[in-house]
């Protein structure tokens, strides 16, 4: 009888220990706990518009602690990485130009999100080196699916490429693929929209009024993906799925006729007003949900420069409504923090970012940011070392060439060493792929530094080619040149042939022109990275930590459009006829060569002379040597033979006919 | 019939119809002939109305969104321009700063263009060779140069592959009112275009320097963008002129003050271009709208181009449209007679069935001869008639609208009605443009017009050519034939046996065909000399004219010395009766080769060439001989040969023509001369059809004519 209590006892036990153990398991694991964070920068732009910059993080911890299951990361994701082993991906849809000379082009946010026009996709995978072909392919299929758009034509092997180290350190197993044509719209977006937990129901994401980002100058909508940690050193550090959106907007303004001696005030702004909708309240499932503005470096210190200039004149007007608004602007939300840029070595003011959090907000008291300025502003944005830009030369069908040309921003001189300036070089990396159909000569490599051309030996410092193949594999060049620090603009120049398509090959449109994808000029030694501050705590905040990756500054150049020569696509008909009517004659005269036989047709012949002549040919042939005023020949002559093949039945035949077609013609009308 | 020789046998009926027309080919050139010249007068009739073939342009279909503000700040602009006349110094500069500004404050990106218009050279070896910057190496005065300005509008969203270019020529030295309206209408759509949405392509605006000519500054501007230059020979030494520094110290008093971008912006390929020009010409009824098409070698712009234009000009904007006539035509009284002979038989096929349409008005059938013939010269001529000319020489579609408003537009409100209509004629065109997305293709690039409504396609005018041109391979041939026959039966009554006899009779032809080549070669020795020529210094035209015409007829007496004696000599032992028919039959197959080469590269020059030479070649015939009959149809033909031969004669033809159009007392030996430098310079097609088609054929048929038989 002893015994019940016992095992009851031991029950107990057993769910108390089980209690504990869990909770000790729950408590140990805090930072194992799939995550999500939601984050807004917005950010006003030199010209008159506001870059807002969508962060959604998704973190899953390593599969051993999980299963199969997830709380918050989206499970197709999830499978995608497992299915196909993936190390890092990123996909990108984007509509419009990223505009590198007024948007800026070194800090982190167009440095990581400006993208070329279409889809763009990467992905380094850990499989074995013979497999990764396979994997891409099937990878661009399952993406394809996932995302409602054409990525699938990327499996073709025409269509992407490897490279080795142009455009990520990642070698061997990375392929790079884009799609300058892709058209992004909402129906992209949608399916990207339902990988986070709260899609746009709530929470920052709740912004997205699709009318509003779609009017944008640019969109663009990333996906970025970290694997699990296959890799070698055995830190585990789970999947990391980062998705941006990044829209550049026109506040709306009333128009005024303005004209270049007025001053200019800035757009004001606010969440409303841009996007036509308030955040109300933050997505519970996220750890984090913020919203930043940023204010530029050079904006900072245009803004202190004019405080500076007011603070003699207006010196007992100033009132400060402590952190609510800086000198000249006025935010409608007070922030929770301002953070200043740490930077290191170049003196100018650091960049201002002020946070926000959403989580005290709800519906009763949207969070809507709003931002007027008080006096007229201007300034620009930190451009990259050099603006790339990349252009096509040449007219006609035949031939042509590709040109890249820099033009230094002269901030190399004041970022590196200006003692050193002299001697000092500039890397740049240049990552290209031409589709096959240009056939890219790339021993035609001429480069020009400052208007004079320059030996390659002393401008390359690294390149490889993988020329293309036809209809099997697209050109490749990956380079890395190395200017002076003082050069003012250089050009590097590769010649090309027009390659023909069979005609099946021709994509719709084929009378547009061909589209050569975007080349990656990245500068090795600039580092695109903002540091706000050394507090740990920051580090928590997806964006800022993203911030701080010691990324080299990469910038896009334009898509090219190549006119080819096309078919006239109407013309299969024709060229059915015509060819049908040269095999018609071909075999119809080979056969009757073969066929004839020239005594028996003698004799025919014969026959049919006695019978020949009648009084209408007679008059006829008289006629003719008449009009043409000859002597009446006698009929052996060549020339009467010739003209009597107008016979008198053939006549009749003619009038007959032209008669019939008459009568029929006006008895029918 | 005694049938003393075995029949022939019957050839077969391909043979049998060859051997009838070449044995009735007098008749039958004279037939085909009248039917070519009939054919071309008839094309106006013929002309089928225009219409839009690609779907995608979709004219008209939006409403047009450029307001009365953006006519107000073009007017502001209008006026800044105008005011800037009044300012002693260096209006030039000032006036590339101001419209610099005035794009700036759009948004747009600005750059100037310095160029130097190219110097017009002779070069023989590149005559066909695509425009390039290389060769050109000069010595640079700050005063030679031009400065263009280029603003661009990114499209929004659009990915920046393609661009549409809108092109405004004026005087940087003195800016007239028309000058500165045509500014203005560019600004108002400009304006506009910086702030829609809908775009898809980006948009150029280049404000042309036209002080060296309208053409040269849109050429420069088009070289630097396609084949640009980056070594430093080309560019212009910006420290020795000052006054292009001055460009660059922009006034950074404004808010948005950039510093202009010293380079070149580039915004993708081209999808079409418009040049707009105002003129003031105060027309009496209505706004006109002239459009010009025609770009170098007779080569013209998609057709679906001008029909836009022309429609949403005609039925959007109430616009008077019109394409260049030859207005002389008009009021010829033939023409009219014809006209009306054309319009009563229209009136009889109507009544016989009312559903052939058959037969125009004979009002519209002069006018339509009057642009049909102003097409084809302009064609034929291969100089393009304006500044579009330069962008079909890199196959962008482009033509030039010139606006010439109603009355004067001194009026203000004259002038914002005006602006307002051009602006939105030119927003319409762009829309349309812009919704393209392959480039032009699908309508037609081959043809004519009769009126801006109104076209001939290829496959209709080539009737009238192939009707012309078709005698002559059968003139050839029988004039051949007849020779051969009467030489063997001459033959034949002499000893059969004559062996050199009659390898020389199989070989006679090569003779000719020799003299025929020799001929030719001259010809294109003489389309060389203007490059010697041209490197005397210190020459008028008139002098340049009459050294060319001593240097041609000389070498035209050595190389027949020294090419074409031999075989003269051996003709002098040989003479044979019909040995000018020979020559003519193959001076006559090397004429329609060289036409028919010719239509291929440039049709209306094939076309207007072929009147002429074709009834030169056809009735050519010893003048001993028609002496020597002495009848009156041989006396005839002899004048009738002669005033061909003088009209035929290149320089000849050309002061008729001009006379004709001009007047006869303003005509100078030297234009002859001025007119063939114009067209190298513009690398016409017609100079070397002139030289080596031309020319040669009618010393052949002088020759002919005066052949000692």
């Amino acid at each position: 009888m002893a015994v019940r209590p016992l095992r009851q006892f031991l029950l107990l036990y057993l769910i108390l220990f089980c209690r504990f153990f869990y909770s000790n398991a729950a408590l140990g694991s805090v930072t194992d706990e799939e995550e999500f964070s939601e984050e807004l920068l917005l950010r006003p732009l030199p010209d008159r518009k506001v870059l807002a910059h969508f962060h959604f993080e998704t973190r899953a911890p390593p599969t051993a602690s999980n299963g199969r299951h997830h709380h918050l990361f989206p499970k197709a994701i999830s499978q995608l990485v497992q299915k196909f082993r993936i190390k890092e991906m990123e996909l990108s849809f984007t509509q419009g130009r990223w505009n590198y000379e007024r948007w800026g082009g070194f800090d982190p946010v167009p440095s990581n999100n400006a993208k070329p026009p279409g889809v763009e996709l990467w992905a380094v995978f850990d499989v074995p080196h013979y497999q990764v072909d396979a994997s891409w392919k099937n990878l661009t299929h399952a993406l394809s699916g996932l995302f409602c758009a054409s990525i699938n034509f990327l499996e073709s092997s025409t269509s992407y490429s490897a490279p080795q180290w142009g455009f990520h350190s990642a070698s061997g197993n990375l392929r790079y693929g884009t799609l300058p044509r892709e058209a992004v719209c909402t129906e992209n977006l949608t399916p990207w929209l339902k990988l986070l937990p709260c899609r746009d129901k709530a929470g920052i994401s709740a912004l997205m009024d699709r009318p509003s980002i779609y009017k944008g100058f640019y969109h663009s909508q990333r996906l970025h993906l970290t694997g699990k940690g296959f890799d070698s050193d055995g830190v585990d550090s789970g999947i990391v799925l980062q998705q941006t959106l990044t829209v550049v907007l026109q506040p709306n303004e009333k128009r005024t006729p303005v004209t270049s001696l007025e001053t200019k005030f800035q757009p004001s702004w606010s969440l409303t007003s841009i996007f036509g909708r308030k955040v109300s309240g933050s997505c519970v499932l996220a750890k984090s949900s913020t919203v930043y503005l940023q204010l530029d470096r050079d904006l900072v210190a245009e803004l202190k420069n004019l405080q500076k200039h007011n603070e003699i004149a207006v010196a007992e007007n100033v009132n400060y409504e402590g952190l609510r608004s800086g000198y000249g602007f006025q935010l409608s939300v007070e922030p929770d923090k301002v953070l200043e840029e740490v930077n290191g070595s170049h003196g100018t003011s650091p960049s201002l970012l002020y946070v926000f959090s959403v989580e005290k907000h709800s519906e009763s008291e949207p969070f809507d940011l709003g931002l007027t300025w008080k006096i007229p502003v201007a300034w620009s944005c930190q451009q990259a070392p050099l603006h790339a830009s990349r252009f096509l030369m040449g007219s006609g069908n035949e031939r042509g060439a590709i040109a890249i040309s820099f033009e230094s921003t002269r901030l190399s001189e004041w970022l590196l060493h200006s003692d050193a300036i002299d001697s000092c070089e500039l890397p740049v990396k240049i990552f290209q792929v031409v589709p096959w159909y240009i056939k890219v000569y790339y021993h035609t490599l001429q480069v020009y530094v400052d208007e004079q051309q320059q030996a390659i030996s002393d401008v390359v410092d690294k390149i490889h080619v993988s020329p293309s193949e036809d209809k099997v594999s697209p050109g490749m060049m990956e380079m890395i040149l190395k200017f002076p620090c003082r050069m003012k603009s250089a050009v590097a120049t590769l010649e090309f042939d027009k390659g023909f398509l069979h005609i099946d090959e021709y994509p719709p449109d084929a009378n547009q022109g061909f589209d050569i994808p975007s080349a990656v000029i990245s500068y090795p030694d600039f580092y695109s990275s903002t540091q706000f501050g050394d507090d740990k705590s920051l580090e928590a905040l997806p964006i800022l930590a993203k911030f701080q990756e010691n990324n080299s500054v990469v910038s896009y150049t334009e898509v090219l459009l190549v006119p080819l020569t096309t078919p006239d696509f109407s013309m299969p008909y024709n060229v059915i006829t015509i060819t049908c009517t040269i095999f018609a004659l071909y075999f119809g005269s080979l056969l009757n060569v073969l066929r004839r036989r020239v005594g028996e047709e003698e004799r025919f012949l014969k026959s049919k002379d006695a019978k020949k002549g009648g009084p209408i040919s007679q008059f006829l042939s008289k006629l003719s040597a008449k009009l043409t005023g000859r002597p009446l020949e006698t009929p052996q002559s060549p020339t009467s033979t010739s003209s009597s093949f107008i016979s008198s039945k053939l006549i009749l035949k003619v009038v007959l006919v032209a008669g019939i077609a008459i009568v029929w013609h006006f008895y029918l009308e | 019939m005694a049938e003393t020789e075995a029949p022939r046998p019957r050839q077969r009926p391909i043979v049998r119809l060859g051997i009838f027309l070449i044995s009735h080919s007098f008749s039958f050139s004279v037939v085909c002939c009248t039917a070519g010249v009939l054919a071309l007068l008839l094309l106006p009739i013929l002309a089928k109305n225009t219409y839009i073939s690609e779907n995608a342009l979709m004219p008209g279909s939006a409403n047009p969104m450029l307001s009365n503000q953006d006519v107000l700040e073009a007017n502001r602009f209008v006026k800044d321009l105008i005011a800037l006349n009044s300012k002693p110094r260096g209006s030039g500069i000032e006036s590339q700063r101001l419209i610099a500004q005035y794009m700036k404050d759009l948004g747009a990106e600005v750059n100037y263009h310095k160029f130097h218009p190219q110097i017009t050279q002779f070069h023989p070896l590149q005559f066909f060779s695509s425009p390039d910057s290389g060769t050109v190496e000069r010595n640079i005065s700050c005063s030679f140069h031009g400065v263009n300005t280029v603003g661009i509008t990114r499209a929004p969203r659009g990915d920046g592959k393609e661009a549409i270019v809108l092109v405004t020529p004026y005087n940087s030295q003195k800016i007239k009112q028309a000058e500165a309206l045509s500014l203005g209408t560019a600004y108002s759509v400009f304006s506009l275009l910086s702030r829609v949405t809908w775009l898809a392509k980006d948009i150029i605006w280049l404000v042309s320097d036209s002080q060296h000519g309208e053409y040269a500054a849109v050429s420069a501007w088009l070289r630097d963008y396609h084949i640009p230059m980056f070594t430093r020979l080309h560019t212009v030494n910006a420290e020795t002129c000052p006054d292009i520094n001055y460009l660059y110290d922009v006034r950074d008093n404004s808010v948005t003050g950039r510093k202009i971008y010293d380079g070149f912006k580039r915004a993708g390929t081209m999808a079409a271009a418009l040049v707009i020009k105002v003129v003031d010409r105060s027309e009496t009824f209505d706004d006109n709208l002239n459009i010009y098409a025609e770009a170098s070698n007779g080569q013209m712009p998609n057709l679906d181009l001008i029909n836009i234009v022309n429609y949403l000009a005609v039925h959007r904007q109430g616009f008077r449209v019109k394409v260049e006539k030859l207005w002389s035509l008009l009021d010829s009284k033939w023409l009219k007679n014809l006209g009306e002979l054309f319009e009563s038989v229209g009136q009889v096929v109507s009544s016989i069935n009312p559903q052939w349409k058959f037969g125009i008005p004979a009002a519209d059938y002069t006018e339509g001869i009057a642009t049909l013939a102003s097409s084809l010269y302009n064609q034929a001529l291969g100089v393009p008639t304006g500044p579009h000319g330069a962008f079909r020489d890199y196959q962008v579609d482009a033509i030039t609208l010139e606006l010439s408003p109603r009355a004067s537009v001194d009026k203000i409100i004259r002038q914002n009605d005006f602006l307002l209509r051009g602006g939105r004629l030119i927003e319409g065109v762009i829309l349309s443009v812009n919704n393209l997305l392959e480039k032009f293709h699908q309508s037609f690039f081959l043809y004519l017009l009769t009126s801006p409504g109104k076209f001939v396609s290829v496959g209709v005018y080539m009737i009238a050519f192939a009707l012309l041109v078709a005698p002559l391979p059968m003139v050839a041939a029988s004039l051949y034939a007849d020779a051969i026959n009467l030489n063997s039966s001459q033959n034949n009554e002499k000893t059969v046996a004559d062996e050199p006899g009659t390898a020389l009779r199989s070989l006679k032809w090569v003779n000719a065909a020799k003299k025929v080549f020799v001929v030719h070669l001259w010809g294109s020795v003489v389309s060389l000399l203007p490059y010697f020529i041209c490197q005397i210094p210190n020459r008028s035209p008139t002098v340049s004219f009459i050294i060319w015409f001593l240097l041609s007829v000389l070498s035209f007496f050595i190389m027949f010395l020294i090419l074409a004696s031999p075989f003269s000599h051996a003709k002098e032992s040989q003479l044979h009766l019909r040995e000018w028919a020979i020559l003519k039959s193959v001076t006559m197959s090397a004429t329609f080769i060289g036409l028919c080469l010719m239509s291929v590269i440039n049709f209306s020059t094939a076309e207007l060439g072929g009147l002429l030479l074709v009834p030169m070649c056809l009735m050519a015939q010893p003048m001993r001989r028609d002496i020597r009959v002495g009848s009156l149809s041989t006396l005839s033909r002899l004048a009738y040969n002669l005033v061909f031969c003088l009209i035929g004669f290149p320089p000849v033809t050309f002061v008729l023509l001009k006379g004709a159009f001009e007047g006869f007392n303003s005509i100078n030996v030297g234009d002859f001369w001025c007119w063939v430098e114009s067209l190298w310079a513009w690398s016409s097609a017609t100079y070397l059809y002139i030289g080596m088609v031309h020319l040669p054929c009618w010393v052949l048929c002088i020759h002919i004519l005066f052949h000692h038989c």
